[in-house]
């Protein structure tokens, strides 16, 4: 593993586009899990499959590991807690009230389902600010970490009225599905729509991410050091909620991701935010990436991929934490 | 002495919560590359009073200027350029090595976009050096003794090439080995320029190398002056409330409780 340790960022770049081009010949179609490139140039059907289908699908599950992974080392870090997700300030419950709403009240079309989740998932996020600025307990951090509980609570308990009030054969599923995660509807339309959000949002956090080490101190450290640490931590906050809110609209809540991913990272590659941060979100998006391959192509009916992803995400996860760190060894 | 203060405080009142003062009409000038303590017992400001300093808490009344501006005429950036704190100690979550650690320090000379250099990086190994935990450099924060961690957070306050540095409780946890080798720090610190003002319990550290002595018992200064003519068993009794002796050992002033 040399070039891993001289050239992590690099190796990883190449891994995820090596996945990424694998993928497109990964799936049930013509037979189960392998289509032969070749057919590209001769079958019409497979060509508007891989451009019509399994390319944005593809992009969509690389995004959305990114977002996830990137927001989710961002936010354990301004929130000083590595037990914090990106969608724990009462966005992914939003989000998943959102869509049970939509599901139930408007329409199932995708981009309905997509709009309300979103605009509950940023309606998560002010209930827990607002929530938080009143709170008469503790400091900033720990304020808005029990906002963030107590909205994502109440969210949760409105998912529970509407799955109970839900027509069972046909709005349930749906709704079930919605809240495992999944990228079953993906096409260019929902590309367009998350890329304006995530792309500009995760460069944000990309560009700051030496600094984000110094949003992990104290309040007074930082600020002796010269730290603006209301107004930073407010922008890295707002850009890893857009990234975490867009990608949650469109593909569910893809759970375990946001939460392992960045200590995956921290742990190959040390706790410097500089590298950490990237490695998070390339790890992330090949994760994210593999899991939906598997999704898709294991059985006739597809799994969601929240499943995948926490099955496999604890599994390394305990690996990982188990055997030696490299780096306690010196 | 014709030469301006760095730090100079006006009738300075600081209070968390209206109508209960914790800093009471404070006045005091300090002079630059000069050592000072403050002593007090356990909730007289101490503390407080550095956080005030540093920008941290606006005074209810009072003006503070540092070398002959006000303080507010800063920005948070040339602040941190000027002022440097070691806190007595620090909750951190994360497992940075102690370099990483130590090199952000030097976030007041980097842009918000800005990525630490080999330059950099050389100033954090010298401070490492300096201040003797270049062996553990690669060590994990958390990992590290008590006294290990206060002195990383002093690399990383030297990284940061203050012109004030002010230390809270800086040998607290400290063996006499390394308080030895963070005094002798210190003393080289202030003979390049550099304004240290500490708070302590231990009025025997500050024997040892202060030049200035401040003395704070609820909120006011009870006393403020050179060492010798401060550190004395009136002072120190009526600051701490109990009969206090101070003799001398070895023509160092030696206090006795």
């Amino acid at each position: 593993m040399r070039v891993w340790r001289q050239h992590p960022f690099a190796f990883l770049l190449a891994l995820g586009l090596l996945a990424l081009i694998l993928s497109v010949f990964v799936g049930r179609f013509p037979q189960p899990y392998w289509m032969p490139p070749s057919l590209l140039q001769e079958n019409e059907l497979a060509r508007q499959l891989v451009f019509n289908l399994r390319l944005p699908r593809l992009l969509t599950a690389f995004l959305l590991g990114m977002a996830l992974g990137g927001a989710g080392a961002v936010m354990q870090m301004i929130f000083r807690n590595p037990l914090v997700e990106p969608g724990f300030l009462g966005v992914s419950q939003g989000a998943g009230f959102g869509a049970a709403l939509a599901i139930i009240k408007i329409s199932n079309a995708p981009l309905v389902v997509a709009v309300s989740a979103a605009s509950f998932a940023l309606l998560g996020l002010v209930f827990s600010y607002a929530l938080a600025r009143n709170l008469h307990y503790g400091n900033w951090v720990l304020r808005l970490v029990l906002a963030g509980i107590a909205v994502s609570a109440l969210f949760s308990s409105g998912i529970g009225v509407l799955k109970y009030a839900a027509d069972p054969l046909k709005q349930l599923p749906e709704i079930t599905f919605w809240l495992l995660g999944g990228l079953w509807g993906i096409t260019w339309r929902e590309v367009l729509y998350i890329v304006p959000m995530v792309l500009p949002a995760l460069f944000i956090l990309w560009l700051m991410r030496w600094r984000l080490n110094l949003l992990s101190l104290s309040d007074d450290t930082a600020f002796s050091l010269g730290v603006a640490v209301g107004r930073e931590r407010a922008l890295l906050l707002v850009a890893s909620v857009a990234a975490t809110a867009a990608v949650v609209s469109v593909a569910g809540i893809v759970g375990w991701i946001g939460l392992i991913v960045p200590h995956i990272a921290r742990r190959l590659i040390g706790t410097d935010a500089q590298h950490a941060l990237p490695v998070a979100m390339l790890l992330g998006g090949i994760f994210a990436l593999v899991c939906d391959d598997l999704a898709r192509t294991l059985f006739v009916a597809e799994i969601p991929l929240g499943i995948l992803t926490s099955l496999f995400g604890a599994l390394v996860f305990a690996g990982l934490m188990m055997s030696a760190m490299p780096r306690s060894r010196e | 002495m014709n030469t301006p203060p760095i730090l100079s405080l006006t009738d300075l009142c600081f209070g968390y919560v209206p109508h209960a003062q914790v800093l009471r009409g404070i006045s005091l000038d300090i002079l630059p590359g000069t050592i000072t303590a403050i002593l007090g017992p356990n909730g007289a400001g101490k503390t407080t009073l550095l956080r005030v300093i540093l920008g941290l808490l606006t005074p209810q009344r009072g003006t503070i200027r540092l070398a002959g501006k006000p303080q507010k005429s800063f920005s948070r950036r040339e602040m941190s350029r000027l002022i440097g704190l070691v806190p007595q100690s620090e909750y951190v979550p994360f497992d940075f090595s102690v370099l990483e650690f130590v090199l952000l320090g030097r976030a007041p000379y980097l842009g918000p976009l800005d990525m630490p250099q080999e330059s950099d990086r050389a100033i954090a190994r010298e401070a490492l050096r300096a201040i003797g935990l270049e062996h553990l450099r690669e060590r994990v924060t958390p990992s590290l003794s008590g006294g290990e961690r206060q002195l990383a957070m002093m690399a990383r306050a030297l990284v940061q090439q203050p012109r004030l540095l002010l230390l809270d409780e800086p040998t607290s946890h400290l063996d006499l080995s390394n308080r030895d080798r963070v005094l002798n720090v210190l003393r080289a610190q202030a003979r390049a320029g550099v304004t240290i003002i500490f708070t302590t319990h231990d009025p025997n550290l500050t024997a040892t190398i202060a030049d200035y002595v401040i003395l704070m018992r609820q909120g006011a200064l009870l006393a403020a002056g050179p060492l010798e003519a401060t550190l004395t068993a009136e002072n120190l009794t009526a600051t701490y409330g109990i009969p206090v002796r101070v003799t001398r050992v070895d023509g160092q002033l030696f206090v006795v409780a």
